[in-house]
């Protein structure tokens, strides 16, 4: 029975359904989020914290563009810290705990609150497909696709049809999770399974594959001794994640987190025993993540290490579990209580849950177009786990990401497009569609090749237009970036255009700052360059200057500061544009291309690059092969310009 | 195939009389074309029953029949051969008539004769050859001596290659580390790091700073000796390039400002290229077209390798002309004493040279009717440029400009790494200059995609097209 249908059908509530509901009701459409329980709607089921190296600057960006991570991160955090401050800005991440509780209900009732919004608790149990007419479809056939999406069924036969549907199935798909021989049929947190979907997709021509992940024990705190571990405190004044939270308006009393450490008993206990590892036992057929390793994969990778951080954190402010940062395992529980009770301060330690590895079903590489549209498929948008990505931050990126181009194509208008030096949006989207990942993939710093213009603390600036143009960003707010812009823009160049003579009292001031002394006038923005001297010191030598908010001085100061560095990272910018926009032809036949390598020719033909930039990005297209493609193109060009 | 051009034939050998001589064909119908000129020793004409990669006896005969020449026949189907086409070789008795007679009859078939370069090209278009390879044949197709000859050999050779390839690995390493630590900071310890960069970032600047200054002599030896002849008129100077050159290039004329226009050739004195400019003598002069000659001499000599400075050493006195001490003293200058034949009349001696311009300048005493002082200055010559050595080296040099441009460019952002590690700048901000410097480095050697190389490329080798 079709029961309604919709412009917009997410499957899923996790942190990806969430951002992908939020905005396409936002942006007007007629919207529903299925999840298979309304009461873990943003729910964290690993580590109970928001940001962190790179992911903080995700959450700004999802904040930039008009989504909610951010936001509802200020509400709810319990302690939070500005990672890598002595190091240069553009690793500076902020990080968060939450209250993992609160997290999940606070978002619950933004979503509940939404207009064209509806939320219904259902196993979703089929995808509708319809296959392309010859003679009505000869456009998007054209365009390469071959079906288009319905709607969706649900386990008990109910039928809702959609315009769109995005997938943000997480690690539900036929999950299973393994605690050394035990193994059982569940989502995470004993969570109920989807184990209908694969095949339905399966069916509509995607290809799936295993993926796997872990998490910790979660402790009783009432077990833990805290004396034996070094207190880890918050930032004092807090700042906020959004930049539409009033910093004033979220400060208070944070909680603390711990730190300890493995030693050779542990390490001695985990080699003993890891022929029970289902991993190493060879049980577990999902790849994990690299860089978010299990304890026994840590112990087994650097033997040489004495040993490893542990943190301990806290989960909520109405529960006293504690999470064991650091120590996610799949060993057998009678391993790991031998295994933390080895890790000071954690002796008598009460596990209230097991530590676990999931495995799911997820997207095989290849499959998306940039757009997070699944290729073939008119209509169906994934995001999050099920692309193969690993955390919460990845996941609501690619959620508000892939919801916002259905809106797009639903809306007849561009789609929204982020390219690598814009933002690790950018990166995010760009390597899960071109690269052959073959483990779940985690934002990484080092994922960003500009980095020193992908800062955190400019993902306004960076970002704020294009939310604006789709339509997530209010007017009121886009004028207020415009005139943060303008006000950076004018104090830069007052900055650069006031000099100071060598008069005694310019003298005296640079004595009592360490500074040496002038020989000639010189401009304010070349005092700031200075290391000793910053923008606030200065104030002294320049009563004449505006009252500017913090934000816009901080812009002012990083723009003067690293100006070489920023104008050469431009330039690496610009050069990589001029690849992007040399456009393949999509009639491109690579057979004809005959000097390519096996392996680049199979994967260039898999992925189907839009430009030479990307092509040249594709796992195992090498730079040779990038030659030969385009003294192909060239040829190619000027033979059809004839 | 991408390119269903003719087929073309050339002879690969030099067109001296020698002892073997190949001729090589390549194109879809090359094959066919060969069949019809070969005869195995069983008299069939069978060439396109054997197999690829096979070297077949027999002998080529004319329309007649009549056996031209006992020949061995290589055949290398596409796309395993050079240009990605069918390609036969055709090892005949290497003498020119011969030679000669086997072309003109490849063209009888419907071959059609090579352009320069031709076989190259199509082997870059169908992708077989990468782009600084392609460069270097290029160079090899237009080098003029033995040095660029053998410099370009080990460029495709892959000798820079290696030079090069091995810094960058270094330097990719470093950024790898950094990137580790930032990301890793639990395993990876950036305590003391700039200290370790910065040892390791001196010795990759003084690598690329020798390449760099060796690139100079090898553009030198490659391209020639940018040489301009000054003096005063009638001096001597275009007798000289005559001299040099040995015909009448110039008009010589007793007559002062004949030569009224600068006037270049390009002289290969034994291995050495001399890229002569004759210029307008300088003087004061009222004449407005002569003015804009030595304006122009003035001008060449600032951009020169060499300046030979010819003094008629009969004149009565040397020149006070400041423009002409500037020159001297700031370049490679060689002073020729001529006239030298007239001895009754000299009047300017070395040692007046010396006093005006200081005892290290060089001076030789010329005349341009006896020959006297050539050899000297051929001699002096090859001293300044290349110690006396004007053999080609087993050394690999960057003779190429973009090539060098490039090399400038890794050298000055591993300078800018260096100034950030003395600012203490957090390590993140190395991976910038380290990046650029990587970058520039596989631009050398064809692991960066440089798409304005493509462009050139293209340029040189598909003019027209």
């Amino acid at each position: 029975m079709v029961v309604d249908n919709f412009d917009v059908i997410v499957i899923g509530g996790g942190h990806a359904g969430c951002e992908a509901g939020l905005a396409a009701s936002r942006l007007g459409l007629k919207t529903i989020v299925f999840t298979l329980s309304v009461d873990n709607i943003a729910f964290m089921p690993c580590n109970p914290h928001i940001g962190g190296s790179s992911k903080g600057h995700l959450v700004r960006e999802i904040d930039a563009l008009g989504g909610e991570m951010g936001k509802n991160i200020d509400k709810t955090y319990l302690q939070s810290k500005m990672l890598n401050k002595s190091k240069g800005p553009a690793i500076h991440s902020l990080r968060a705990q939450a209250d993992k509780a609160e997290y999940s209900k606070s978002m619950k009732m933004i979503m509940q609150a939404q207009e064209n919004l509806t939320i219904k608790q259902a196993e979703i149990s089929e995808i509708l497909f319809e296959e392309l007419d010859k003679n009505k479809d000869s456009d998007l056939l054209t365009e390469g696709y071959e079906r288009r999406v319905k709607g969706v069924k649900t386990v008990t036969g109910l039928i809702y049809e959609g315009k769109t549907i995005i997938l943000c199935t997480g690690t539900y798909l036929k999950s299973r999770c393994l605690c050394g021989e035990s193994i059982s049929y569940t989502g995470p947190n004993g969570l109920q399974p989807s184990n209908l979907l694969s095949d339905s997709l399966i069916k509509g021509g995607v290809e799936l594959r295993r993926f796997k992940t872990g998490t910790p024990a979660r402790m009783d705190g009432n077990s833990i001794d805290y004396s034996k571990m070094e207190i880890q405190t918050g930032d004092t004044p807090v700042i906020p994640f959004s930049f539409d939270t009033d910093p004033d308006s979220i400060q208070k009393e944070q909680h603390y987190c711990y730190l300890t450490y493995t030693n050779e008993k542990t390490h001695e206990i985990i080699r003993n025993n890891i022929d029970r590892s289902p991993i190493y036992a060879g049980v577990i057929e999902g790849i994990g993540p690299r860089y978010c390793p299990s304890i026994e994969d840590k112990v087994i990778k650097f033997p040489d290490k004495i040993r490893h951080q542990v943190f301990v954190e806290p989960e909520g402010t109405h529960t006293n579990e504690m999470y064991i940062d650091g120590m996610s395992s799949s060993m057998p529980e009678d391993v790991q209580v031998q295994m933390y009770r080895s890790v000071p301060g954690l002796e008598n330690c009460v596990i209230v849950k097991n530590a676990y590895a999931i495995e799911y079903d997820c997207l095989c590489s290849g499959q998306l177009y940039p757009t997070l549209e699944i290729k073939k498929i008119r209509g169906l948008f994934s995001a999050g786990q099920f692309n193969g990505s690993s955390g919460y931050e990845e996941a609501a990126a690619q959620g508000l990401y892939a919801s916002i181009n259905a809106c797009m194509q639903i809306l007849g208008k561009p789609y929204l497009s982020i390219d690598r030096s814009e933002g690790y949006i950018g990166v995010l989207v760009d390597d899960l569609v071109t690269k052959d990942n073959l483990e779940p993939y985690r934002m990484m710093t080092s994922r960003a090749e500009y980095r020193l213009l992908l800062r955190q603390d400019n993902a306004d600036i960076r970002l704020r237009k294009k939310g604006y143009e789709v339509g997530l960003i209010s007017e009121e707010k886009y004028q207020a970036l415009l005139l943060k812009e303008k006000q950076i823009e004018d104090e830069t160049e007052r900055l650069k255009s006031i000099k100071l003579g060598a008069n005694a009292t310019v003298q005296k001031f640079m004595d009592e700052h360490n500074s040496p002394r002038l020989k000639t006038a010189v401009s304010l923005a070349e005092l700031i360059c200075r290391p000793e001297l910053d923008y606030e010191s200065l104030k002294d030598l320049d009563p004449d200057r505006p009252e500017l908010s913090k934000e816009v001085i901080e812009q002012v100061e990083i723009n003067i500061k690293y100006e070489g560095y920023i104008e050469r990272q431009q330039r690496q910018v610009d050069k990589f544009r001029k690849t992007e926009k040399k456009i393949i032809p999509s009639e491109i036949n690579y057979d004809d291309v005959i000097s390519l390598r096996l392996e680049a020719r199979q994967n260039l033909k898999k992925f189907k690059p839009k430009n030479v930039g990307q092509a040249s990005r594709i796992s195992g297209v090498n730079p040779a092969d990038i030659s030969v493609l385009l003294v192909y193109l060239e040829n190619y060009n000027r033979q059809n310009k004839e | 195939m991408i390119f269903k051009d003719d087929t073309i034939c050339a002879i690969a050998t030099s067109m001296m009389d020698a002892g073997i001589g190949i001729i090589r064909i390549s194109g879809d119908n090359a094959l066919d074309h060969v069949d019809k000129l070969f005869i195995s020793p069983s008299g069939k004409h069978n060439l396109k029953n054997f197999g690829t990669h096979t070297i077949n006896y027999g002998f080529i005969v004319d329309e007649e029949e009549n056996k031209i020449d006992e020949v061995m026949v290589s055949i290398m189907k596409a796309p395993r051969s050079y240009t990605k086409e069918d390609v036969v070789e055709i090892n005949s008795h290497g003498g020119r008539l011969i030679m000669e007679t086997i072309i003109n009859l490849l063209i009888k078939t419907g071959c059609r004769l090579a352009e320069p370069g031709e076989f190259t090209k199509r082997a870059f278009l169908n992708g077989r050859i990468d782009l600084t390879k392609a460069e270097a044949v290029m160079d090899l197709i237009h080098a003029q001596n033995e040095f660029s000859m053998k410099n370009s050999e080990l460029q495709l050779g892959g000798e820079l290659f290696k030079k090069i390839d091995s810094i960058r690995k270094e330097v990719l390493y470093e950024m790898a580390f950094i990137e580790s630590a930032i990301d890793d900071p639990e395993n990876y310890d950036l305590t003391g790091y700039s200290d370790r960069l910065s040892e390791k970032n001196s010795s990759w600047i003084s690598k690329i700073d020798s390449m760099i200054k060796n690139s100079d002599e090898g553009i030198i030896r490659k391209d020639g000796i940018k040489t301009v002849i000054i003096g005063k008129p009638n001096a001597g100077k275009s007798s000289l390039l005559n001299k040099l050159a040995g015909e009448e290039r110039a008009i010589v004329t007793d007559i002062e400002g004949t030569t009224r226009d600068t006037i270049e050739e390009t002289i290969k004195l034994d291995n050495i290229i001399l890229h002569v400019i004759d210029t307008a003598g300088i003087r004061d002069t009222e004449d407005r077209i002569e003015q804009i000659g030595v304006n122009k001499a003035v001008k060449s000599a600032d951009t020169a390798d060499l300046i030979l400075y010819i003094i008629d050493s009969t004149d009565d006195k040397l020149s006070d002309d400041e423009r002409i001490k500037n020159i001297i003293l700031n370049n490679n200058v060689i002073v020729l004493l001529n006239k030298n034949d007239i001895s009754d009349k000299i009047s300017i001696t070395e040692d007046d040279i010396y006093k005006v311009y200081g005892s290290d300048i060089k001076v030789i005493k010329t005349s341009m009717v006896d020959d006297a002082g050539i050899e000297d200055l051929k001699k002096i010559i090859s001293d300044m440029f290349f110690n006396g050595d004007i053999l080609p080296k087993e050394e690999v040099y960057v003779t190429n400009l973009r090539q060098k441009e490039a090399l400038i460019h890794a050298f000055e952002s591993l300078k800018k790494v260096e100034m950030s590690i003395m600012d203490d700048m957090s390590e993140d901000f190395f991976s910038i200059d380290l990046m650029n410097a990587y970058s520039y480095l596989g631009e050398i050697i064809g692991q960066e995609v440089d798409e304005d190389l493509v462009d050139e490329i293209f340029s040189k080798f598909c003019m027209g097209k």
